[in-house]
C-alpha cells in the first residue's frame, strides 16, 4: 500500500501493539505506513473505515488517543510511546463522569 | 367557493391553511416570501410540551397534545412524534416547592398532566442526571417530534387538501376593497380573498402595520447546539426548574441543547446570529445538570427567528383595522406544539367568525391600553 | 516595547493572546502567509490561526521540514513550488506576526469577534479586520464501495507524501481526473513510488472545450506545458485505463476495484476530481453572500477587486475566493493585506493602489490558464451517480436518499438534510457539500446556481461542550 521512505525513529501503540513511526508525522500517517487501513467503525452502521482527505475535513480518521475519543488521527501529532485504538461506533462514556 | 390567503409557510400558516381546506367551501392559496418552513418552524428544538405551560395556554395546549397524539390520522406522517415524557428537574428546596405550588396551581384548574416527582423516581426517569438533582414536574405522554419532518408533513397534507403554496412570493400591501374582500399586492402577482391570515411569524406585525394595525412584539432568536452521536442515556426532554434549559437526545443519538438563551436577530436580512457569549450558558447548565455530556462533541449551534409580545404569548383574533384578516403569531418560543390546535381555531374564526376552541385569551385587545 | 516585541512568531513558547487584533489571518497557506507579512509591514498587529501544525497550508505543506532535510534542493518534480513555500515561510516567520499553529478557528461573530480553540481550550479575541484565507478541498468522487478502508484522496495521498515520505506500492490505483492526480503521480514516482494504473475518468472532448481560451491561458504557458509533461511522464510507466464506471469492492476493506466490469486487484485507491474553494466558514457567517460558478459548479464567496465580502470588515483572499493557484493565492493574500491597511488608515489609498498594481498584473498572469483548466477538467455528471452511492459518509446517505427526498418535495440541501441527515454529521456537509448539492440540482433539472447552498453553522469545527461552557466564566 504504502512504503516509508525515511526511517522510523519512534515506536506507539496501537490496539496494544508496538508500531514504527516518526515523531512529529500525524498519528493517521504512522498507522498507514504501517499497513493499517481501518481506523474506527461508523456509529451508524458499524461499517469499517479509514481515512479519505488526511486534512481535517471527512473526520472519517476517527480514533481513541490516550483517553481522549473520537479524535482526528490526522490532527494529531505522533510523539513517542503514544497509545491509540480504534473508535467503536460512537463516543462512549467515560465511567468517572457518569 | 370562498377564497382564502394564508400569508407566512410556517407551521402555523401551514396548520391554519390545511384546516380550513378540509373545511367545505374554502379555496386557499398560502404565500410564502421564502420557502416553507425556512425560520423558526424548520428549526425549533420540536418539544410537544404541556409541561410549565403559562395558565391561559394551558387550556389549548391540551387539545394540541390530543391532536398530536392522533398526528398520522391528521396529516399523514408521525411527524417523529415520540411520546417520551417531558422532565423539568428541581436543583434545590426552593426549587421543590416552588414545582409543588406549580403543580397544585394547575390542579386546581383541573389539569392533571403534571405530577411532582421525587429524587428517586427523578433518577429512575433519568438514570444520567447530575446526584445533586433533587426531584422534578412531570408530564409523561408530553415528547417531542421532529421539526422540519413535521413542517413537510403538514405541507403536503395541505396541499392534498388543495391548498395551493407560492413560495418566493412577499406581500407588500393589504388592503380593503368595494366588495368588502382585501386585496393583497405582492412582489408577484395581486391576490384577492374574502379572509386573509397573518401567520408571518417575527414579520407579522409588520403585516399588521401594513393594515393599520399596531400590535406590541419583539423578536426571539433562541439558540440551539446539537452534539455528536452518543450512546442513549435520556428518553425524555428535560428542562429545568429555575435555569434555562431544554435537553433531548434525539432517536439518531445526537444531543439538542436550548432553553431559550438569545442570539441575535436582523430582520431586514432575515438572518439571526448565534452568539457563543451568551450560548455557553446553554452547555454548562447542560454539562451541570448531565455530566456526561462534558467531553461530547457540538457539531452545531443556530438560532431560527420568531415574533414574541410583551408577555410571551401568541396573538390569535380579528384584525380591529382590516375585518377580515386574522392574526395568529407571537408564539415566543414555545408555538410548535400549539400548531395542530391553534390553525384549527385560526381556521374556524375565519370561516364561522367563532370557534369554541380556547383562543380568547390570545385576542391582541389585550394590549390596548383603557382609557 | 515595541508592537513586534509582543507580536511574534518566532517563540517556541506561545505568545500570550492580546485581547484585540487589527488582523486576524485564517490559514497559514500561501495566501495566509503572504497576507499576514504584508499586513506586518504596515505595523498592524496580527493574528494566524492554522490548524496545522507548520506553516504552508496544502500546498507547500511540511515545506521547512523537507527544507531542512534538504529535499527541496534537489528540485525534482515539483519545479519551483517548494522554493516559493520555503520564501513565503521564512517571511512569514520574520514577519512578527503571532501564528498559532495547531489553532482551530469555529465561529465567527458580527463585528469581528472571533473564536478558536487550542489545546483543548476555548479562547476568543476581537479583531479590527479578518483576512479569511482557507484554502480548498478537494471535490468528492463518490462511487459504489469508497467508503472502504484503503479508499483516499489523491491529496491526501499527497499529504502522506510530504509530511511522511509515504509512496505508494502494491496494488495502487489512481481514478478520476484533473491537474493534481498527475502531479502526484509524477512526485510519487520520483520518489520511487509505484501505480499499478491510472483509471482516468474526464469526460471526453475536454480540449474542445478548452480551446476558445487557449490563447488567455498562453500567457502564462508553463502550466498547460507542465500539465503536458506531467501526463507524458507517467504515461510512459503507468498504465493509463479511459473509463466511465468506476466501482470499489472488498469485504471490510478495500480488494478490487471494477473498472467498466472488469476486475482488478487493489490494496489502495487513490480518487480525485479537481478541488473547490473550501467555503465551510463563509457560508456560516450571516449575510455573507456567495456566488455560483456554473463552470466548475461551486459557490465562490462574492468579493470585490481587493477581496471584501458583502459583510463589511470581512475578506477572504487565495484559494477559498475562487481557484486559482499558490502564486495567485499569494498575491491575493498580499492585495488584501494592503486594502486592509488602507482601511485601517495606516496607508492612504493612492498607497494602496501604487503597491497593489504591480500585484495585480502579475495576478492576472497567474489566473491567465484557468479559464482553459475549468474547460478542460469539468466536474464529473452527479446525474450519473448510482443510487446505490453513499454521499454523505458521516450518516452514511445514499444518492437514493436524497433523490428521494427531492421527489418528496425537498428543493435543497437544507431541507434534505432534515430528512436524511445528509450533511449533520461531525464534517458537516465539508465532504458531501457539492455532491449533495449536485445530486438535487440534477434530480431537480435545474443548474446548481438555483439551488440553496448547503448553509454551514458554527461550530464549523468541532468543539466540546465543556470547551464552550468554559467561556460562560
Amino acid at each position: 500500500m504504502f512504503r516509508r521512505t525515511d526511517p522510523p525513529d519512534c515506536t506507539i501503540v496501537w490496539e496494544g501493539r508496538e508500531l514504527p513511526a516518526r515523531a512529529g508525522e500525524s498519528l493517521a500517517v504512522a498507522l498507514l505506513a504501517a499497513g493499517i487501513t481501518t481506523f474506527r467503525e461508523t456509529p451508524v452502521t458499524g461499517a469499517a473505515r479509514g481515512p479519505l482527505c488526511l486534512m481535517g475535513a471527512c473526520f472519517d480518521c476517527l480514533v481513541q488517543v490516550e483517553e481522549a475519543q473520537n479524535m482526528q488521527a490526522c490532527l494529531v501529532p505522533v510523539t513517542p510511546g503514544l497509545r491509540a485504538q480504534m473508535q467503536h461506533g460512537a463516543r462512549g462514556f467515560v465511567e468517572d463522569a457518569a | 367557493m370562498k377564497k382564502a390567503l394564508v400569508i407566512g409557510g410556517g407551521l402555523h400558516g401551514l396548520s391554519t391553511a390545511l384546516h380550513l381546506a378540509r373545511t367545505p367551501g374554502w379555496q386557499v392559496t398560502l404565500l410564502e416570501r421564502r420557502h416553507v418552513g425556512r425560520h423558526s418552524s424548520g428549526v425549533n428544538a420540536g418539544g410537544v410540551r404541556r409541561l410549565g405551560r403559562a395558565l391561559p395556554e394551558i387550556a389549548l395546549s391540551v387539545i394540541a397534545a390530543e391532536m398530536w397524539h392522533g398526528i398520522e390520522a391528521l396529516v399523514g406522517d408521525d411527524c417523529g412524534f415520540r411520546a417520551t415524557g417531558q422532565v423539568k428537574v428541581a436543583e434545590s428546596a426552593a426549587d421543590i416547592a416552588k414545582n409543588e405550588a406549580r403543580v397544585a396551581q394547575v390542579r386546581a384548574l383541573g389539569w392533571t398532566h403534571e405530577e411532582v416527582v421525587d429524587q428517586a423516581e427523578v433518577r429512575r426517569l433519568l438514570p444520567a442526571v447530575s446526584p445533586h438533582v433533587v426531584g422534578a414536574i412531570v408530564t409523561r405522554d408530553d415528547g417531542s417530534a421532529d421539526p422540519m419532518r413535521t413542517v413537510m408533513a403538514f405541507r403536503r397534507a395541505a396541499e392534498q387538501a388543495g391548498v395551493v403554496i407560492h413560495e418566493g412570493v412577499a406581500v407588500t400591501g393589504l388592503e380593503r376593497t368595494a366588495e368588502g374582500t382585501i386585496r393583497v399586492a405582492t412582489d408577484h402577482q395581486m391576490f384577492e380573498a374574502e379572509r386573509v391570515a397573518n401567520c408571518a411569524g417575527a414579520w407579522a406585525p409588520d403585516l399588521a402595520a401594513l393594515a393599520g394595525e399596531t400590535i406590541p412584539c419583539g423578536t426571539k432568536a433562541s439558540m440551539m447546539i446539537v452534539t455528536e452521536r452518543l450512546p442513549p442515556f435520556v428518553d425524555p426532554t428535560v428542562g429545568c426548574s429555575s435555569r434555562s434549559l431544554s435537553f433531548k437526545q434525539t432517536a439518531a443519538g445526537t444531543v439538542v441543547i436550548g432553553g431559550g438563551h438569545q442570539g441575535r436577530n436582523d430582520k431586514a436580512t432575515e438572518t439571526s446570529t448565534v452568539l457563543f457569549g451568551s450560548l455557553a450558558h446553554a452547555a454548562r447548565i447542560a454539562a451541570e445538570i448531565f455530566p456526561c455530556v462534558a467531553q461530547a462533541r457540538i457539531v452545531r449551534s443556530w438560532t431560527g427567528t420568531e415574533a414574541r409580545p410583551p408577555d410571551d404569548m401568541p396573538v390569535i383574533g380579528e384584525s380591529r383595522s382590516l375585518p377580515g384578516l386574522f392574526h395568529s403569531f407571537g408564539f415566543s418560543g414555545h408555538g410548535f406544539q400549539l400548531s395542530p390546535a391553534a390553525g384549527a381555531a385560526v381556521a374556524e374564526l375565519m370561516a364561522r367568525g367563532a370557534t369554541n376552541l380556547p383562543v380568547a385569551a390570545f385576542n391582541q385587545d389585550r394590549f390596548t391600553v383603557p382609557a | 516595547m515595541s508592537v513586534a516585541d509582543e507580536w511574534t512568531a518566532e517563540g517556541a513558547a506561545k505568545p500570550p493572546v492580546a485581547e484585540t487584533t487589527d488582523v486576524l489571518v485564517l490559514g497559514a497557506g500561501p495566501a495566509g502567509m503572504a497576507a499576514a507579512t504584508e499586513a506586518r509591514a504596515h505595523g498592524m498587529r496580527v493574528l494566524v490561526l492554522d490548524e496545522n501544525g507548520a506553516p504552508g497550508g496544502q500546498v507547500h505543506r511540511a515545506v521547512e521540514a523537507r527544507l531542512a532535510k534538504g529535499a527541496v534542493e534537489k528540485r525534482d518534480a515539483k519545479d519551483d513550488q517548494d522554493k516559493d513555500g520555503a520564501k513565503l515561510a521564512a517571511a512569514f516567520r520574520a514577519s512578527g506576526a503571532n501564528y498559532r499553529p495547531n489553532a482551530t478557528l469555529w465561529a465567527v461573530e458580527p463585528e469581528g469577534k472571533v473564536f478558536w480553540s487550542e489545546g483543548g481550550a476555548a479562547r476568543s479575541i476581537q479583531a479590527e479586520r479578518l483576512i479569511l484565507c482557507a484554502g480548498a478541498t478537494e471535490r468528492p468522487l463518490p462511487i459504489p464501495g469508497w467508503t472502504l478502508p484503503g479508499v483516499m484522496s489523491v491529496g491526501a495521498a499527497q499529504i502522506a507524501l510530504k509530511t511522511g515520505g509515504l509512496v505508494p506500492e502494491g496494488a495502487v490505483w489512481l481514478a478520476g481526473q484533473g491537474p493534481l492526480l498527475w502531479l502526484y503521480a509524477v512526485q510519487a514516482l520520483a520518489k520511487g513510488g509505484k501505480i499499478a494504473g491510472i483509471i482516468d475518468l474526464s469526460p471526453p472532448g475536454g480540449l474542445q472545450r478548452a480551446r476558445p481560451h487557449l490563447l488567455r491561458a498562453l500567457k502564462a504557458p508553463e502550466y498547460l506545458w507542465r500539465g503536458l509533461v506531467w501526463q507524458r511522464q507517467v504515461k510512459r510507466t503507468v498504465r493509463v485505463i479511459p473509463a466511465r464506471e468506476l466501482r470499489a469492492e472488498g469485504e471490510g476493506r478495500l480488494a478490487r476495484i471494477l473498472v467498466d466490469g472488469v476486475a482488478h486487484p487493489a490494496d489502495l485507491l487513490l480518487l480525485h476530481d479537481g478541488v473547490v474553494p473550501n467555503t465551510q466558514v463563509t457560508r456560516a457567517i450571516a449575510g455573507l453572500t456567495h456566488g455560483w460558478d456554473p463552470v466548475q459548479r461551486c459557490w465562490r464567496p462574492g468579493l470585490d477587486l481587493w477581496g471584501n465580502t458583502a459583510v463589511p470588515g470581512v475578506m477572504v483572499a487565495g484559494d477559498s475566493a475562487g481557484i486559482g493557484g499558490a502564486r495567485a493565492a499569494a498575491l491575493s493574500g498580499r492585495i488584501a493585506a494592503l486594502e486592509a491597511a488602507r482601511a485601517l488608515g495606516r496607508i492612504t489609498t493612492d498607497e494602496r493602489d501604487g503597491r497593489a498594481g504591480p500585484l495585480r498584473l502579475l495576478r492576472d498572469r497567474q489566473l491567465a490558464p484557468r479559464l482553459f483548466l475549468d474547460a478542460m477538467f469539468p466536474p464529473l455528471p452527479e446525474a450519473a451517480i448510482p443510487d446505490e452511492t453513499i454521499l454523505c459518509r458521516c450518516e452514511e446517505v445514499t444518492a437514493g436518499r436524497v433523490r428521494q427526498a427531492v421527489a418528496l418535495g425537498c428543493l435543497g440541501a437544507n431541507q434534505t438534510k432534515a430528512f436524511t441527515r445528509a450533511g449533520m454529521g461531525p464534517c458537516q456537509g465539508r465532504i458531501c457539500g457539492p455532491s449533495v448539492h449536485g445530486v438535487i440540482a440534477a434530480a431537480r433539472g435545474v443548474e446548481g446556481g438555483e439551488v440553496d447552498p448547503f448553509r454551514t453553522r458554527f461550530p464549523t469545527k468541532p468543539l466540546t461542550l465543556g470547551e464552550l461552557a468554559a467561556l460562560a466564566g
